[in-house]
């Protein structure tokens, strides 16, 4: 880097002195002399101070030579992790609806390993400036091949110049961005010399001013010399910028929908105590009490069957019937590998204490809506237990000191005209016969809270509940004859 | 206050918003998805922000631009989703951020699996980057915590600007308890000594993590570590259960905790006097504690979905006495009867 200090302090935009950067020059910054950095730098500078936007800005500096922009320029400022600057933007811009926000990236650090961010904050639209040094090599690491190294380029790793056969071709970033649709400008400029400067400079305000406008994404390239790696006097490296970068990346504005874009505005966030219950639906929420209740056995039931049986929403249903009685209770739906499979289950614990694990390997009772289940889960089932099966299993023989009882669940769902409800006939079975410590009102409740938005289906359903119910009277009944 | 059914990576969201976070961003990752879902529907109906973020990394980064404008930010994600954040937090914790990371863990190393696993303590608790620097660490055990600790962990991170992750698991964030809503919502103002948020009182600020100069960096690595001290004074958080006359303990913490306390119950009718020390906080780790229970004879086992990755600092904590392990891995949670005759075995 540096070799001579180049003065820039007190130029339009830019602080006097430099106390962030310390050391013998207090006004000269740390680029090499003829470097495009400094340039650039001026040229920001210069357009902040003449829109009077320095307050609203932040600049986002990245890893690369530029890293120390926040020596210079006189506003807010960001240091980012290689390539990331466009998200670091999209952060502080979605933050702060006022902010005016800039990116200052080279084209090892925006190319290469930030193309992914570069081209996203893009096609989101971001409002955001980025200023993009294309100086066709890294600097600040030594003058490794860049993206942009051009074909036959020499650099620190490709020794006898850049082979597209090894290493591709140049990327044209402007070219990529203009493929996509949200970008409000898109320019490439120079900073080889006087003449080309002029125009850079108009380029460099017009991206500014679209974001003190707050319109959108602006992005503008600039071919930079890199006096210092390449190894040129301040005549040669003007040349190779003129005529060999300017024929592999030709000066042009891309784009201008300035006239076109209007201004985006985020609303402010509300904090509010009240929006905030209001969006979850909690202002007019129950308020349980849990009591500890050691004398109440806990419970564990497993429900299981195939995907579309409802064997979660059942498992839900229970758990909402628990917590409307004051037990403690877990629902937990296992989504195992199984779950693409088809097949799908779930836990519920009710307990009269805190409960300890949610999953239910030992149910006391088990709910089985098809016959794999019923074959994978009925051996651990407890001593004692009971498993209600939908009839459609088939013919099933319960392990010993295990209580099974075949419900006709999709049966009378179907008789109803409600197919998919054969969970609330089996709900309905689990009321009757589960013993497992609820009220029987706390089943029926626990309807009209899952379908508190579709209030239409509680009757049907509370029908079917009671059909289910009866059946499992019924069974138990005649199995006690 | 009002109190719901709801599962655990929704509760994430309910705490954050009701603490005042004013961004998410992420990105989609099994089975942390749910807190991107319902971050996508509540932000946004009280004028927060969210964006779906194009990777992790970005997500993070985003974090760190918001976060540097002095709001309360969060993030979630999962195993190899947080490996991707590692170089963000990094910088976060480098530049003095304050941000709130959720990390339901699942199975690895690798692509792994959806399952639950606990196996992101040491990247959560050790740094996970690089350089010298500590995130504290939260670990909820139900969906109560999920809210409770997530909103905790916005108030450490303002008061030490520091990250912190909340460390749960797959189990944690998919199942449904009753959640106690927050009693009250709060209002966060931007703190104009160090934000950059594109104003005039905040234009002389600055956030970076370079420093040239070998013994400023030095300085200020002194100053983070003196800040990790203060954190390791004042925030130790842990729960003991039937511990008071305890002979054999287990330690564990997050959703395994839970089966060690039933392995606890279990064990006391069986007529050995086992208790339970959950770490509520996992950086700072309550060593004090441990040591003063080693000191009384106590013998210890880990109870963690991890190959020890906690009992190394239980190890440490007891003055290197044997510490014994029970563990799962795969997306397997621990059984409680395994636990049981561990407690017996070491009794
Ligand atoms: C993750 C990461 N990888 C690599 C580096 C090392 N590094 C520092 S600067 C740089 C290249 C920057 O080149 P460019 O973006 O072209 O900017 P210039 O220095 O040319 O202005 C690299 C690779 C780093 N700091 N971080
Ligand atoms: S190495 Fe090149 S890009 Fe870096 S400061 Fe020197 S001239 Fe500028």
């Amino acid at each position: 880097m540096a070799a001579v200090e180049k003065v820039i302090g007190g130029h339009p935009g830019m602080y006097a002195t430099f106390p962030r950067k310390g050391g013998a020059a207090p006004t000269a910054t740390h680029y090499c002399p003829g470097c495009g950095h400094g340039i650039l730098h001026k040229l920001i500078g210069e357009a902040m101070a003449d829109l009077g936007i320095q307050d609203r800005c932040v600049v986002i500096s990245p890893v690369g030579c530029a890293v120390f922009a926040y020596y210079y320029l006189d506003c807010g400022h960001m240091q980012a992790a290689h390539g990331r600057a466009p998200a670091i933007a999209t952060g502080i811009s979605r933050a702060e609806n006022d902010s005016i926000v800039i990116s200052y990236q080279g084209d090892g650090d925006l190319g290469s390993i930030g193309l992914n961010e570069t081209i996203q904050a893009a096609n989101r639209g971001e409002k955001l400036a980025v200023f993009f040094v294309n100086n066709s090599v890294y600097g600040m690491t030594g003058g490794q091949m860049a993206p942009t190294t051009l074909i036959g380029e020499v650099t620190a790793t490709t020794p006898t110049g850049r082979d597209p056969q090894e290493q591709g071709y140049p990327i044209h970033i402007c070219e990529l961005l203009d493929t996509l649709k949200a970008p409000v400008f898109i320019e490439r400029a120079s900073l080889s010399d006087i003449e080309h400067i002029r125009k850079a400079r108009r380029a460099v305000k017009k991206a500014l001013e679209i974001q003190r406008d707050k319109k959108g994404y602006a992005f503008v390239e600039l071919l930079s010399p890199c006096p210092t790696i390449l190894r040129m006097d301040a005549k040669a490296i003007a040349n190779f910028v003129n005529e060999q970068m300017e024929k592999e990346f030709p000066l042009k504005r891309f784009r201008d929908r300035s006239g076109e874009a209007g201004s985006i505005n985020r609303a402010e966030s509300d904090f509010s105590q009240e929006a905030l219950d209001k969006a979850f639906g909690c202002e007019s929420g129950v308020c349980v009490q849990f009591q500890d209740d050691p004398e109440f056995v806990a419970k564990g039931v497993k429900i299981a069957g195939f995907g579309g049986q409802g064997v979660l929403s059942m498992g839900l249903a229970l758990a909402q019937a628990s917590f409307g009685s004051g037990r403690y209770v877990s629902y937990y739906p296992d989504y195992g590998p199984e779950q693409r499979g088809g097949t799908s289950n779930c836990s519920v614990v009710i307990s009269g204490q805190p409960i300890g694990s949610p999953v239910v390997d030992h149910p006391d009772v088990l709910v089985a809506f098809n016959r794999p289940s019923l074959e994978k889960f009925a051996p651990t089932v407890k001593k004692g237990g009971l498993i209600l099966y939908d009839s459609q299993a088939g013919s099933f023989q319960a392990p010993d000191g295990v209580r099974a009882i075949s419900v006709p669940a999709t049966g009378i769902a179907e008789e109803r005209g409600i197919p998919q409800a054969a969970n609330t006939a089996m709900f309905g079975a689990l009321m009757q016969a589960g013993n497992l410590g609820l009220p029987r009102e706390a089943y029926g409740n626990a309807f009209k809270v899952t379908f508190a938005k579709k209030p239409k289906l509680i009757p049907k359903n509370l029908d079917i509940l009671e059909a289910g119910a009866h059946a499992a009277r019924v069974l138990e009944m005649s199995s006690k004859k | 206050m009002a109190s719901q059914l709801i599962d655990g990576n929704k509760a994430v969201i309910v705490g954050a918003l009701y603490a005042g976070c004013d961004c998410f961003f992420g990105y989609p990752i099994t089975p942390a998805s749910e807190i991107l879902h319902e971050a996508s529907r509540y932000f946004p109906k009280v004028n927060r922000k969210f964006v779906q973020a194009e990777s992790e990394e970005a997500a993070i980064n985003m974090v760190y631009g918001a976060a540097g404008a002095g709001h309360r930010v969060l993030a979630a994600s999962s195993g190899p989703g947080m490996s991707l954040k590692q170089e963000g937090i990094t910088y976060i914790a480098g530049a003095e951020l304050p941000c709130v990371i959720v990390d339901i863990c699942r199975a690895g190393p690798g692509l792994g699996n959806i399952g639950p696993e606990q196996s992101d303590y040491n990247q959560a608790c050790k740094g996970g980057g690089h350089g010298c620097y500590h995130n504290i660490v939260l670990a909820p055990a139900s969906v109560q915590e999920m809210c409770d600790l997530t909103r905790k962990g916005f108030d450490l991170a303002f008061k030490y600007r520091n990250p912190v992750v909340i460390l749960a698991d797959g189990v944690l964030g998919h199942m449904v308890e009753p959640l106690e809503y927050p009693k009250d919502a709060f209002v966060p103002v931007i703190d104009p000594t160090w934000a950059v948020a594109g104003s005039a009182e905040t234009r002389g600020n600055l956030i970076t993590s370079i420093e040239l100069n070998f013994d400023e960096m030095e300085r200020h690595n002194y100053k983070l570590q003196e800040k990790y001290e203060r954190i390791r004074k004042n925030e130790v958080a842990w729960e003991g259960y039937r511990l008071e006359d305890a002979s054999v303990v287990l330690v564990s913490y997050g959703i395994s905790s839970r089966i060690a306390r039933s392995a606890v119950d279990a064990a006391r009718k069986a007529g050995i006097k086992a208790g339970l020390f959950r770490p509520i906080a996992l950086f700072p780790f309550p060593v004090n504690a441990l040591r003063a229970l080693a000191e009384r004879g106590c013998k210890f086992i880990s109870v963690e979905m991890s190959d020890g990755q906690m009992r190394e600092d239980i190890r440490l904590a007891t003055g290197c006495k044997p510490v014994g392990l029970v563990s799962r891995y795969g997306g397997n949670l621990i059984g409680m009867e395994s636990v049981l005759s561990k407690i017996k075995e070491v009794a």
